[in-house]
């Protein structure tokens, strides 16, 4: 139903890739290969299409993530207000290098590209949140909200 | 008299924007009935033309120019499409964030005008998906704009019809270059196109389409409400128009402001950004987000449009300024940007593809102090390699300009590295 809403502005099926993807993301947390099948016969497109586009956009997940997912800038203005100190932080309080997910599937650590908040580095985002101004020193704090 | 800063007249830092009452009491939607009521698609253009005004998605391409290029009349293939470009992903670029959240309405105003301009009868503004609170409040924008009448089947009588849609990115650089994007919206990969034809003959699906940044299409009613004259006489160069300026990095306030067209750097950097933070001084930086050349102290009187920056070696880019302080490593930051480089290629064009890996091989070598003096050399010749012309899309071009001109300007830093067998800056 959604996914049919979806397709509304497009003249074609498969424009609402995207959008699809993402709608069984917010379900279910991530695409699995089932999905992609699935998927592929409501866009009309070939299930290595789909895939091949799936696996092209970073924030579209093709394996689990936890929970929350933290994605922390590692781009350049948030380089040079020393955001390698934040996000050394953030992997030690959580035990996991970036790329990861914690032991306990609470959180996924993924270094993502400037967030378009350069002006409050370090900038980074859990789930839908913005944090800016990140004090490396404080991450547990932050952190504890997300359960 | 008072500077005016029509783009950001609305924008209250912290207040929510106008709803769309509040938006028409400020003169909003004026253009809108003026020029649907009152003008020919022809003039719109024309009026955008006169005013000279120049792309602000990077490029500076002029705006009424790439819209001359669509198809008109009974014969023009349909539907035609506008697509505003609202990915700002260029890192050190925040100006269209600025925008989006704090006067949503203005943007969807400028798109009414320009699609009326062209004459398209969809329009999409390609939102990428970490700008939460811009997705709630355009959707909500437009969902006023709809309810008045102003977007949807005959608006305002006019007989001119447009529907808008919000489209979410999944994430990526290279979407937010314009023919990337295209293929993004048609739910494929978002690999450039290889170009001619450009999208204004044949972009969304075939069809004529326009692709514009969010700060050029948010000029768009001020020039219709004002025209060509006023619009040159808010700039201080030759080029018209306010300009949203940013700088970040160990300022003492990062931030972003609307200034006229053609400030110069100093006066960006001093009595905006409140010069540098104490204990750190200006050692370099980039004048427009992550794929300028690098700008040194010697150029603060620059003026900060297209044309002044590109005679001082750089390009103005988004306008806004990353500023690399003393006690941050040039070769460290070079490494920084190329990493990104690398990462977000699509990988469609060898140069741009092996080139990066390599490139970023070298820098990670000479940062960590296992770097050789001909690896410098080597550097420079890759960065040639990455120049335009050889690759598909302005991605490589984009990544070899800050390295190229960190190897000219910083030169000494990165041949400590190879003397000294480390990092200086990690061990000072
Ligand atoms: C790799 C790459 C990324 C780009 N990202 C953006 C972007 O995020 N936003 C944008 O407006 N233009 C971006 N551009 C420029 C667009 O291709 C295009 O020139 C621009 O959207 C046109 O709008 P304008 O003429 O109004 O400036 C990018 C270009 C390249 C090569
Ligand atoms: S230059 Fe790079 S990003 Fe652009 S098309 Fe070629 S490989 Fe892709
Ligand atoms: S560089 Fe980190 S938010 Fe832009």
């Amino acid at each position: 139903m959604e996914i049919e809403a979806a397709m509304a502005p497009y003249p074609v099926r498969q424009a609402a890739a995207i959008d699809a993807l993402r709608i069984v993301q917010r379900h279910q947390g991530w695409v699995s290969d089932e999905a992609i099948a699935e998927l592929s016969k409501l866009l009309e497109m070939p299930i290595a299409e789909l895939d091949g586009t799936a696996s092209f956009y970073n924030l579209i997940f093709r394996r689990p993530v936890g929970r929350h997912v933290i994605l922390a800038c590692d781009s350049v203005s948030c380089w040079l207000m020393d955001s390698k100190k934040l996000m050394s932080h953030i992997a030690g309080c959580l035990g996991v290098d970036p790329g990861r997910t914690t032991a306990d599937g609470r959180f996924t650590l993924l270094p993502v590209v400037c967030l378009g908040a350069c002006d409050r580095a370090p900038a980074m985002m859990i789930d839908e949140d913005l944090h800016t101004n990140v004090d490396p020193d404080r991450i547990g704090e932050i952190l504890d909200k997300y359960e | 008299m008072e500077m005016e800063t029509p783009l950001t007249m609305n924008i209250r830092p912290g207040r929510r924007p106008p709803d769309i009452a509040a938006y028409e009491k400020n003169g909003g939607y004026r253009a809108v009935r003026k020029a649907l009521k009152g003008m020919a698609p022809a003039e719109v253009t024309g009026a955008v033309k006169d005013a000279g005004l120049k792309g602000r998605g990077g490029a500076g391409f002029d705006a009424g120019q790439k819209w001359s290029f669509v198809p008109m009349g009974e014969d023009a293939p349909h539907p035609k499409y506008l697509v505003v470009n609202a990915d700002e992903m260029e890192p050190g670029a925040f100006k269209d964030r600025l925008l989006l959240e704090g006067d949503p309405h203005q943007l969807v105003e400028g798109a009414i005008l320009a699609a009326y301009a062209v004459q398209a009868e969809v329009a999409f503004v390609f939102l990428r998906w970490e700008y939460r609170l811009a997705a709630r409040q355009l959707k909500q924008a437009v969902a006023e704009a709809y309810s008045r009448g102003l977007l949807g089947r005959n608006i305002i009588g006019s007989g001119f019809s447009l529907d808008l849609y919000l489209h979410i990115s999944g994430g990526r650089y290279i979407c937010g270059e314009e023919t990337g994007l295209l293929n993004a919206i048609e739910g494929k990969r978002a690999n450039p196109r290889s170009k001619p034809p450009y999208p204004q003959t044949s972009g969304l699906w075939g069809k004529p389409t326009v692709v514009n940044n969010v700060e050029t299409i948010c000029n768009i009613p001020h020039i219709v409400n004002n025209g060509a004259g006023w619009f040159k006489g808010l700039s201080r160069s030759a080029e018209g128009g306010t300009k949203i300026y940013g700088a970040s990095g160990r300022v003492r306030s990062p931030g972003a402001w609307e200034l006229p067209m053609g400030t110069t750097l100093k006066e960006v950097l001093e009595e905006h950004a409140g010069g540098m933070q104490e204990g750190y001084s200006l050692r370099g930086l980039l004048p427009g987000g992550a794929s300028t050349d690098f700008l040194t102290p010697a150029h603060l009187d620059v003026k900060m449009d297209f044309g002044s920056v590109e005679a001082a070696g750089s390009r103005l880019g988004t306008g806004t300024i990353i500023v690399l302080d003393d006690r941050s490593c040039p070769v460290g930051m070079v490494l920084n940007l190329e990493r990104f480089f690398a990462r977000e290629s699509c990988g469609w064009c060898t140069p741009c593809w092996g080139g990066l890996q390599f490139i970023v091989q070298l820098l990670g070598d000479i940062e960590a102090g296992r770097g050789r003096m001909e690896d410098i050399d080597m550097l420079a010749s890759l960065a040639g390699m990455l120049a335009p012309g050889h690759t598909y899309c302005a991605l490589a071009p984009g990544a070899a300009e800050p390295l190229a001109s960190a190897l000219r300007f910083f030169r000494e830093d990165f041949e400590r590295h190879v003397h000294q067998k480390r990092c200086p800056w990690k061990h000072a």
